[in-house]
């Protein structure tokens, strides 16, 4: 996984909150067995009418809004169903930072493994930022830097050093192999057999 | 003898599961153990290749199942017309078989729902870790197991190392009081929309839910996996229950329970909520006076009594949620003030890992018998297993339904997420007993109420919602 240090972009804002995963990628496109290509199937039901015709004023589709990196939203982001496809999509998109109040559990951690930088912000922080057109997001320092303003953003510390390094997280666990024998020799999980 | 600290405080469920699991930690992250991992045809591909790529085996085959559920059409013809879904079974079939995988595929008689089937085949055990790439793996939790939805890359990490790096939650103490006047009517699934109504769909977060109180304890297994089920809906990590009679009892004699049963019995019994353990937080509801819960919106915490109106955004105090009122009634075609029992519905939707076990198919069918569906109005039953269908089948419980007018499917997610053929059209309205009502969530364009298996085999035969304490 390559590593995340500092961006700068521009900036979408989705003021919705609660925003599941089912909008952001719909059931329909969940049966590729590879993980790219879902980037033009992002937000499709918002983007397209049911009988698959453009549907006009989506902001992902304004020509202003071309090319940016910063998704910035309301609270409870990736909500509902687990599928990694919604970050594989929001990353194969071109988005290397969603920005929220809050995020689903399960979501947020399926960031951290794909390298998408999930910042955490206060309320009105989120709002401040939807103004904005374009912000630099540093992560060492926890910042992003729009304009005049310097909001600070929350992030794990594990989170963090896994964004930063880049790291594999198989390799890493595996180099913890011989706890993982020595627990499976002391622990008594019963096989399906 | 020496003290250590959990001699000094008690321990809550959670934190007896947490702490028999962890290998190694990291700040606040931990690796632990998973006892049990779950596959479906979705979620898995990318990790098989993934291990693939990187020359991994599956450490533990041995501790892994996989069945087939999220796009299996529920009309068993094949070749299936669908070939990308075809396309993602068959890719299961040789991952399991490349890797040594127990497979539970189409035509098993074992097939089903991957949270249906785990319990009924005794692979669902207390006190175990559980994981599956699918949110509603919190479903387990009512076995008093630490289950968790978890995406892809997490699968691959399991495949390959049978371990799961994860902060430590929240303890959540939801504690439930009260008896239901007309349990037949106020179900299991209105008790758990009301949690979600009053908590919201992020109240849960970062939590891991332990239901407690006597109207848990009074609960049926299957009952308490539908509240488990949607602790997810209240954006909690997972839902817990802890073990008692009714979960051993339930277990014992099942295809995979342990042959060791009994002296794992005695180790169950401990696993429980010490007295003096401190949760993070509590929430507490009183369900004396609950009535049936139907939605009415595009998220599970909009959500009213069946006696109460389509609320009126203007009266959210919160800016953001009058707005996603607004629109959600605009999505939904719903005109604030409307009684919810006016509700007119075109499909009804019986199934899911929330309702389609033989306890709510047996209570749907008690609404349904010698009654007819009202002509216009489309209904199926989906059960949640193929052993649930047969159990149905042998009660006579396919006639009841097919009688009155109903279909009556092969097992399969289905519905829920209308990722198979089973699909509202744009427009139609749909009493649903599954767990989302999520925009487009049953079909582009598809308006979704959420409602238990009595309310929606009630709406079936009337057309509209109804009030299920006037028909018991």
């Amino acid at each position: 996984m390559k590593s995340f240090t500092a961006i700068s972009g521009g900036i979408i804002p989705l003021g919705r909150s609660n925003v599941d995963t089912d909008q952001i990628i719909p059931k329909q496109f969940l049966k590729l067995i590879q993980r790219t290509g879902f980037g033009e199937f992002l937000f499709h039901d918002w983007r397209h009418e049911p009988d698959g015709s453009m549907r006009p004023g989506f902001i992902l589709d304004d020509p202003a809004y071309k090319d940016s990196k910063i998704l910035v939203t309301g609270s409870n982001f990736g909500c509902g169903s687990s599928r990694e496809h919604a970050v594989w999509a929001l990353c194969d998109y071109g988005f290397e930072v969603i920005v929220a109040s809050s995020f689903a559990d399960i979501f947020f951690s399926n960031c951290i493994k794909n390298g998408l930088l999930p910042a955490r912000v206060g309320k009105e922080d989120a709002l401040t930022l939807m103004q904005k057109k374009e912000a630099r997001v540093d992560l060492i320092s926890q910042t992003i830097t729009a304009e005049s303003h310097t909001i600070p953003f929350e992030i794990d510390p594990q989170a963090k050093k896994i964004l930063l390094e880049g790291l594999d997280d198989i390799a890493r666990t595996l180099n913890l192999e011989e706890k993982i024998t020595r627990f499976e020799r002391d622990s008594k999980t019963p096989s399906i057999l | 003898m020496g003290t250590s600290q959990s001699d000094i405080m008690g321990r809550t469920l959670l934190e007896k599961i947490w702490d028999s699991h962890v290998i190694a930690d990291e700040g606040n992250t931990s690796l632990l153990y998973v006892d049990r991992h779950l596959i479906h045809e979705v979620t898995s591909p990318q990790a098989f290749e993934g291990l693939r790529l990187a020359g991994r085996s599956v450490r533990r085959p041995d501790l892994t199942v996989a069945t087939m559920d999220h796009n299996v059409p529920t009309s068993r013809s094949l070749p299936m017309a669908d070939q990308t879904s075809e396309a993602q079974m068959r890719a299961l079939e040789r991952n399991c078989t490349e890797f040594g995988i127990r497979l539970f595929g189409i035509g098993s008689p074992r097939q089903g729902i991957v949270h249906v089937i785990g319990p009924q085949l005794g692979i669902t055990l207390p006190g175990t870790t559980i994981v599956c790439g699918d949110s509603h793996t919190s479903t387990h939790g009512a076995f008093g197991a630490l289950a968790l939805g978890i995406g892809t890359s997490d699968v691959e990490h399991v495949l390959a190392s049978q371990t799961l790096w994860l902060e430590r939650p929240k303890t959540l103490e939801v504690a439930v009081s009260g008896v239901r006047k007309n349990p037949l009517a106020v179900t299991a699934k209105d008790i758990m929309l009301m949690i979600i109504r009053k908590m919201g769909t992020g109240g849960g977060a970062g939590s891991v839910m332990e239901y407690r109180g006597q109207a848990i304890t009074a609960l049926s297994m299957e009952q308490r996996m539908t509240i488990c089920n949607m602790s997810i809906e209240a954006g909690a990590r997972a839902g817990l229950v802890a073990p008692d009679e009714k979960t051993f009892e339930y277990l014992e004699g099942r295809e995979f329970t342990p042959t060791n049963f009994d002296s794992l019995v005695g180790e169950w019994r401990e696993l429980y909520t010490d007295q003096d353990a401190k949760f993070d937080g509590t929430f507490e509801l009183d369900i004396g006076n609950l009535a049936p819960q139907v939605s009415w919106g595009t998220s599970p915490e909009m959500t009213c009594d069946i006696t109460q109106n389509v609320p009126d955004p203007a009266e959210f105090a919160d800016e953001q949620k009058m707005r996603a009122a607004q629109r959600a009634l605009e999505y939904m075609d719903l005109v604030p003030g409307t009684p919810m029992q006016e509700i007119k519905i075109d499909r009804v939707f019986i199934g899911s890992c929330t309702n389609a076990r033989i306890e709510d198919l047996t209570e749907a069918a008690e609404i349904v018998r010698g009654q007819k569906v009202l002509p216009g109005v489309s209904a199926m039953v989906v059960p949640g297993s193929q052993m649930v269908k047969t159990e149905a089948e042998k009660m006579g419980l396919d006639s009841v339904f097919i009688d009155a007018g109903f279909e009556w499917r092969e097992s399969g997610c289905s519905m829920c997420l209308g990722m198979n053929p089973d699909i509202l059209l744009p427009g139609e309205r749909c009493a649903s007993t599954s767990n989302r009502n999520f925009e487009g969530r049953q079909g582009a364009g598809g308006r979704t109420h959420l409602a238990s298996p009595v309310m929606a085999a009630a709406a079936a035969i009337h057309g509209h919602f109804v009030d299920a304490r006037d028909l018991f």
